[in-house]
């Protein structure tokens, strides 16, 4: 008896090229305009085609975000994927596959699946992984309608012809995976939503897209790297509907001085990379420090030093971004959780960004802008666009001495004054000096709007119980494994905390840690947020639960991590 | 212009850090100049640097400017011009900062072809570093740093440009300060990416391409040459006797990046999100 009345996770795996993302596309779409709530990661080899990649689809009867190690249901597309996932495959997973994809290997639970062969009955064996969709809808017992509506809809352009074949192709599958499951005894009665809300399926370069768009970004210039090209590839498509500049740069020294030339005649700009590209813009963050000119700077996260693992995931580029620019000047740093609060916090970086007239930083990884999650509409907030650029007069003066170490913001063109901005040390009016008096006030002006910006910096979310002694801290894109781990282990002495902004930090945060054991959890090997909140706050770590290997934090492993909290 | 008061590009009471004698005065006059006769409006003009003796020249012009980095002043400019294509803007540096650390830039800025004037001023030298070799220092010239001479041949802009089929391509003589003037002038006026390299004597570091090396070694193309003709464009710019001045080529229909990237006249600080085509966009993904 297989029986799954809360969750249960189903991976796809093949080789690239496959078609294994095609499928879960689908599924997940599928399965949430039935109504289920469904979470889908994917992780996958740096190569175009061949190797070994897999994509997990997680239907929970709970909202989940996170990633888990155990499979359910596992369907190799080829005997790779068996191998690759050798260690995934546990004595309750049931393996569907061709029966030459398994043959010497050792699994308790093999069902024979001739995906192939209905392919083929159908018509093409193209159509295997329209089949492979139909036996997972079948095994889980889902009308198959939502599926061969979104069939129609996808192969429309290709003709009748092509709709009905990939149809019975569906229908071929579908049969097979319900009489599977009643032979096999699997049952799956995971309840969807009761009451279907409004909601959107996205992932989370979506997510970071949309949040760009809503912010009134005009200027986008990159250099693709995998993960930072999601954004890059959402905007263009987005460039005419919302009159957006997309430049593909020559080189990411090109991408991050463009933009801020964008910034200076008055666009809202942002650059995507990830860390190495990151390494190249550096000298550009310095030039935005000493010019004060607002940029929003988009890292997703992946394994270095170097190219390191170009496909994976990682959360190594705190560090990078901290001290990124030579001199001292200031910054802000955020990372979303989840998606909805993604689309947020870009339109806050930009809002910052032109208030402060300084950088801001949204750190992403892999893990998190390739996974697929709903957000409820209600949760997709619109900020209002705070630009904070003024018209300038004939005595107009781009770095004014004020009280607050901010001046007023001209941008050229606009007024009768003429701004100018300047990398060297600069007086008021813009111009180079060497005069050591009007130095020690600029340096003192450009770092003075930290303290506002740490009394503005959002506070760490606490779930879990608040009268917890340990307080585990994550922060990114690992809000929703430690909050499905902590959940699941329904411990009292336990309680998270997650960190959205990771620089400044507000001084309230001193406090939270006051009399409690600390664990951070993060995805690097030396733990940079946990030597960040030493530094910052002064809290002491007791603990960290490190992670570097390319993967995700997977449910179990945190559960695992944290069982020994207290019993130490 | 000799009334020189009258000029409104002129900075009132600004120290110039340039060497008594050096080449960029007469640049910059020449500039100023040139802005002026265009009958600019002061408003709507940039002026973006890099760095280097000769990146300083907009902190010597009474309009807007972006002094940037070493090697970075196009990815800036571009950055200006796709964020408000009202606004004139000229990018201008040094040989080092444009043909070197900028190499890739400007391969780049040419390919792209928005409309900019790139200003180089050519002296074969590095002034703000003391002295050393730069792309286009001649084979032999000995330096602090290439005290047996140097060992490699000069990079060729005017031939690269050709290559690449940039639309508008001239050279000047800083020494004739009236021809570079009218110069600037076509290559502001010109629609598309438009590449003035402008010969400049150092003073200090080149003893050997001196006002006098100039002009003895150029001459002005005749009047009756043809700059449309891309191939004739080549032997001008490949000739080692004596070196052109004047336009060497231009090609005035290439198409604009602004326009292929289909920007309308509405600056960027004007943008605006639709409510209506931000909820359409959510609709994608119900």
């Amino acid at each position: 008896m297989h029986h799954y009345a809360d969750e249960i996770s189903i991976v796809f795996g093949g080789a690239a090229g496959q078609g294994v993302q095609t499928i879960a596309d689908a599924l997940v779409k599928v399965l949430k305009r039935s109504g289920y709530y469904v979470f889908a990661c994917t992780e996958f080899m740096s190569r175009i085609r061949g190797g070994s990649n897999s994509t997990e689809v997680r239907i929970t009867g709970k909202k989940r975000r996170a990633y888990v190690h155990g499979i359910d249901f596992l369907v190799a597309l080829n005997a790779e994927a068996v191998d690759h996932l050798e260690e995934r495959i546990g004595e309750s997973t049931l393996v569907f596959a061709e029966k030459d994809h398994v043959e010497g290997k050792e699994i308790s639970n093999f069902i024979d699946t001739p995906i192939a062969e209905f392919a083929k009955e159908a018509g093409n064996p193209v159509f295997s992984n329209t089949v492979a969709v139909g036996v997972v809808l079948g095994l889980l017992g889902i009308s198959l309608d939502a599926f061969s509506e979104y069939l129609s809809v996808q192969f429309a352009s290709k003709g009748e012809e092509v709709v009905a074949k990939n149809i019975k192709a569906a229908e071929l599958g579908y049969g097979f995976g319900k009489e599977t499951a009643a032979g096999n005894g699997i049952e799956v009665t995971i309840k969807p939503a009761d009451t279907p809300s409004d909601e959107l399926l996205i992932d989370g370069n979506t997510a970071v897209g949309i949040g760009t768009v809503a912010a009134g970004c005009s200027f986008i210039s990159s250099y693709p790297m995998s993960p930072g090209t999601g954004l890059l590839t959402f905007l263009a498509r987005k460039a005419d509907e919302f009159d957006i500049v997309v430049d593909q740069a020559e080189d990411e020294i090109s991408a991050i001085n463009a933009a801020l030339g964008a910034s200076y005649a008055g666009a809202r700009a942002i650059v995507s990379t990830s860390g190495g590209g990151f390494a190249l813009m550096e000298e550009g963050i310095s030039l935005a420090g000493v010019t004060e000119m607002p940029v929003v700077v988009h890292i997703g996260q992946r394994p270095g030093p170097a190219t390191g693992l170009p496909t994976r995931t990682e959360q190594g580029d705190l560090n990078l971004s901290l001290y990124a620019g030579h001199g001292d000047f200031s910054r802000v740093i955020l990372a979303p959780g989840s998606f909805a609060q993604a689309i947020e916090l870009v339109q806050r970086a930009f809002n910052l960004a032109d208030r402060y007239q300084t950088t801001v930083f949204v750190l992403t990884d892999q893990f998190f802008l390739d996974s697929v999650a709903s957000v409820e509409r209600s949760e997709v907030v619109r900020l209002p666009v705070e630009r904070h650029i003024v018209r300038t007069d004939r005595d107009y003066k781009r770095y004014r001495l004020t009280k607050s170490g901010l001046s007023p913001r001209g941008v050229p063109g606009y007024g009768d004054g003429v701004v100018k901005a300047d990398s060297h040390e600069h007086d008021e009016s813009g111009h180079l000096t060497e005069n050591f008096g009007i130095r020690k006030e600029m340096v003192h002006k450009r770092l003075q709007r930290l303290e506002k910006l740490s009394r503005e910096a959002l506070l760490p979310e606490l779930f879990g119980p608040a009268e917890a002694g340990s307080l585990v801290v994550s922060w990114g894109s690992n809000r929703g494994v430690l909050e499905e781990a902590l959940e699941k282990l329904g411990r009292k002495d336990i309680a998270g905390l997650h960190f959205s902004q990771l620089y400044p930090l507000n001084p309230q945060v001193r406090g939270m840690f006051e009399a409690k054991n600390v664990i951070v959890l993060e995805n690097n090997a030396t733990g940079q947020f946990a030597d960040l909140l030493n530094r910052e706050a002064g809290v002491r770590v007791s603990k960290r639960i490190l992670k570097a290997t390319g993967e995700p934090f997977s449910v179990e492993e945190v559960m695992e991590a944290l069982q020994e909290v207290g019993h130490e | 212009m000799n009334n020189m008061t009258a000029n409104p590009f002129d900075m009132q009471g600004k120290d110039i850090n340039w060497c008594p004698g050096c080449g960029n005065y007469k640049l910059l006059d020449a500039v100023k100049d040139a802005l002026y006769e265009l009958d600019l409006d002061r408003r709507n003009l940039v002026i973006v640097s890099g760095i280097g003796q000769a990146a300083k020249l907009p902190q010597y012009v009474n309009a807007s400017m972006f002094n940037g980095l070493h090697g970075r002043a196009l990815p800036v400019a571009m950055g200006i011009k796709l964020a408000n294509r009202n606004l004139t803007v000229i990018a201008e540096s040094g040989d080092g900062c444009m043909y070197g650390e900028g190499g890739n830039h400007f391969l780049h800025a040419i390919r792209r072809n928005y409309d900019i004037t790139v200003i180089v001023h050519d002296n074969m030298v590095y002034g703000l570093t003391k002295g050393q070799a730069s792309p286009t220092s001649r084979m032999g010239m000995t330096t602090s740093l290439q005290f047996n001479g140097v060992m490699l041949e000069p990079f060729n802009p005017v031939a690269v440009l050709l290559a690449l089929d940039a639309p508008f391509i001239a050279r000047a003589s800083a020494a004739d300060g009236e021809q570079t003037k009218e110069i600037i002038k076509q290559a502001v006026s010109f629609k598309g990416c438009s590449i003035v390299d402008i010969f400049q004597p150092c003073v200090i570091f080149n003893k050997i391409n001196t006002y006098q090396w100039f002009r003895e070694n150029t001459y002005y193309l005749p009047e009756d040459y043809d700059p449309t003709d891309r191939k004739l464009a080549f032997e001008k710019a490949i000739e080692t006797e004596k070196l052109p001045l004047g336009v060497i080529y231009r090609r005035d229909e290439r198409e604009l990046y602004e326009d292929l990237l289909g920007i309308t006249h509405i600056p960027a600080y004007e943008h605006e999100v639709s409510d209506e085509a931000f909820e359409k966009m959510l609709e994608e993904y119900r």
